[in-house]
């Protein structure tokens, strides 16, 4: 109970001193609008909202998924065979350190202004690397006694992966699903402010702006703070369910 | 050997270590862990292992069982060679940690062995939920390992190690974590469950008590390097019901002929010795009298 309340109720006292300040001190609407003008720049213009949310959450959707198969696999191949993960690791850490969305622009220009696919690609990027690294490091850790459990058992390799190794691996695998959750639809979002196609609640805000439609570039945030908090919400319930299965034994 | 397998018509031993070494190599130089080792366990007998940390008890059980190779030497599980025998299943195996797989109820984790070595379903399943009511977990057997007590997850543990029927068992420290009360209740389950397999056990422990409690013989190992000093056998009276063996005097003289052997005369290194006899109740004076050997 307390757990719901106390935020509620510190986000209702952050809007009320927010919704003061800006009346109090009239501040203008191209520094900070006031709620209550952006709640209703969202009422009037739920369906443009939605519409670009939808966009958005779809190409972050689908470039989290191809990330996530894409860095399982990898990370099962460079589990497999260490040579790889070896070959691989400089080239992970140089995606790992890299702004993805800015490669965007380069993207546009390799796969077409008019498609959604530089999204894509960049969504699919973000999300991959924090999959692929958490991935790779619970496939690498069993426990000793497992390990020692397996050799005695004389189960072979693939045994030994199937019954110990995947499921170990799970919850690592779904820190990383969270991580790259958000991340995709981040990255998505941003890849829209360098071009592409005129949808999505990124190019949205940007209009937005542009036209000093300042209250409604907001309403558009939040539109984008619900599609992130959905997308990390989802994959932080299946976290949370791999988890508590997963509860290691003393 | 044991008096209980005498008269049988000598079948293989469980197991046979003959002059067995194990080096181990580390950066600080050459480690010999066991050193001249050998050691024959006759089918049905309860061997323990016992000595200071370091004397290589874990390390011999490790040999036994495969899962580590001696740097010279033989080790031959029921006259097959270790690895030979690991294949075939011939022992089963519990550690310190119960090790169990999280993921997996416990009637699943006992199972395990069954399933990976091809049982069918509905057989390993029966043969799962005898184990678990053999150790007295049916009303748990569909709960994950986190909701199970470390006494109840090692119970789980000792069942899986039991799944293929083994003639024989390997134990490192099974009770090691658990508290004294568990330890004692574990050590007459263990026994119980014993006596109704016939299986050999090669038991590596810290605690006298507990080695006198559970054995024929006690092998008695000093440290750096490893080497059987003695072997201890254990008189093992039969107590009237209701009373508990480790009350009986010759419990006591044993356990002080244990404690004996390993402040053996030749102790260079009496302070990691103390530490192994930590858990053994004070000499009482009085039983060496009821010594019957």
């Amino acid at each position: 109970m307390r757990a719901v309340v106390a935020p509620l109720a510190l986000g209702a006292l952050v809007l009320v001193v927010w919704q003061e300040a800006v009346d109090r001190f009239d501040v203008k609407p191209y520094v900070l609008p006031a709620p209550r003008a952006i709640a209703t720049a969202l009422g009037d213009h739920v369906d443009a909202v939605w519409s670009g949310a939808l966009t958005t959450a779809q190409n972050a959707a689908v470039g989290l998924l191809i990330g996530v198969v894409l860095a399982l696999v990898c990370a099962g191949v460079a589990a497999a065979v260490s040579s790889v993960a070896g070959a691989a690791a400089p080239l992970v850490a140089a995606v790992s350190v890299m702004p993805v969305p800015a490669l965007a622009p380069v993207l546009y220009t390799m796969f077409g202004t008019g498609a959604q696919t530089a999204r894509v690609v960049v969504a699919a990027l973000a999300a991959f690397v924090p999959v692929y690294v958490n991935a790779l490091r619970g496939l690498r850790t069993v426990a000793p006694v497992h390990r020692d459990l397996m050799r005695a058992f004389s189960a072979s390799r693939w045994q030994a992966t199937r019954t110990v190794t995947l499921p170990g691996a799970l919850p690592l695998v779904f820190a990383g699903l969270t991580i790259a959750s958000s991340l995709s639809v981040i990255s998505a979002l941003v890849a829209e402010y360098f071009g592409g196609p005129v949808d999505g609640l990124g190019k949205a805000i940007t209009s937005a702006v542009s036209s000093s439609q300042y209250a409604l570039a907001w309403a558009y945030v939040v539109g984008a703070v619900v599609i992130g908090l959905v997308f990390f919400g989802a994959a932080a319930g299946l976290e949370r369910l791999v988890a508590r299965r997963s509860a290691s034994s003393p | 050997m044991s008096p209980d397998t005498a008269s049988a018509p000598t079948p293989a031993p469980a197991v046979r270590v003959s002059s067995v070494r194990r080096e181990f190599r580390s950066r600080t130089g050459q480690v010999v862990a066991l050193d001249d080792v050998s050691l024959t366990v006759a089918a049905g007998e309860f061997v323990s292992l016992i000595g200071p940390s370091g004397c290589g008890k874990s390390t011999l059980l490790r040999l036994v069982a495969d899962l580590d190779r001696p740097t010279s030497g033989t080790v031959e599980v029921f006259d097959r060679p270790a690895h030979v025998a690991r294949e075939a299943h011939e022992y089963g195996i519990a550690f310190q940690q119960a090790g169990l797989l999280p993921w997996r109820t416990v009637l699943a984790n006992v199972e395990l062995p069954l399933e990976l070595h091809g049982t069918p379903r509905a057989a390993r399943r029966q043969r799962a939920r005898e184990l678990v009511d053999l150790i007295g977990l049916t009303p748990f057997a569909g709960h994950y390992p986190h909701q199970l007590s470390g006494g109840m997850q090692q119970r789980v543990a000792i069942a899986r190690a039991l799944a293929e029927q083994p003639s024989l068992l390997l134990m490192d420290e099974p009770f090691g974590a658990l508290d004294e009360m568990t330890r004692e209740r574990m050590q007459t389950e263990l026994l119980r469950v014993r006596s109704e397999t016939g299986a050999a056990v090669v038991f590596v422990t810290h605690s006298i008590p507990e080695a006198v409690y559970l054995s024929d013989r006690v092998v008695v190992m000093s440290a750096r390097p490893g080497r059987v000093r003695t072997i201890v056998p254990v008189s093992r009276p039969a107590v009237p019901d209701g009373v508990d063996a480790r009350e009986d005097a010759a419990f006591f003289a044993d356990v002080a002929r244990v404690r004996e052997a390993l402040h053996g005369p030749d102790d260079d290194d009496p302070g990691t010795d103390d530490l192994a006899g930590a858990a053994a109740p004070a000499r009482v004076p009085a039983t060496r009298g009821m010594d019957l050997r």
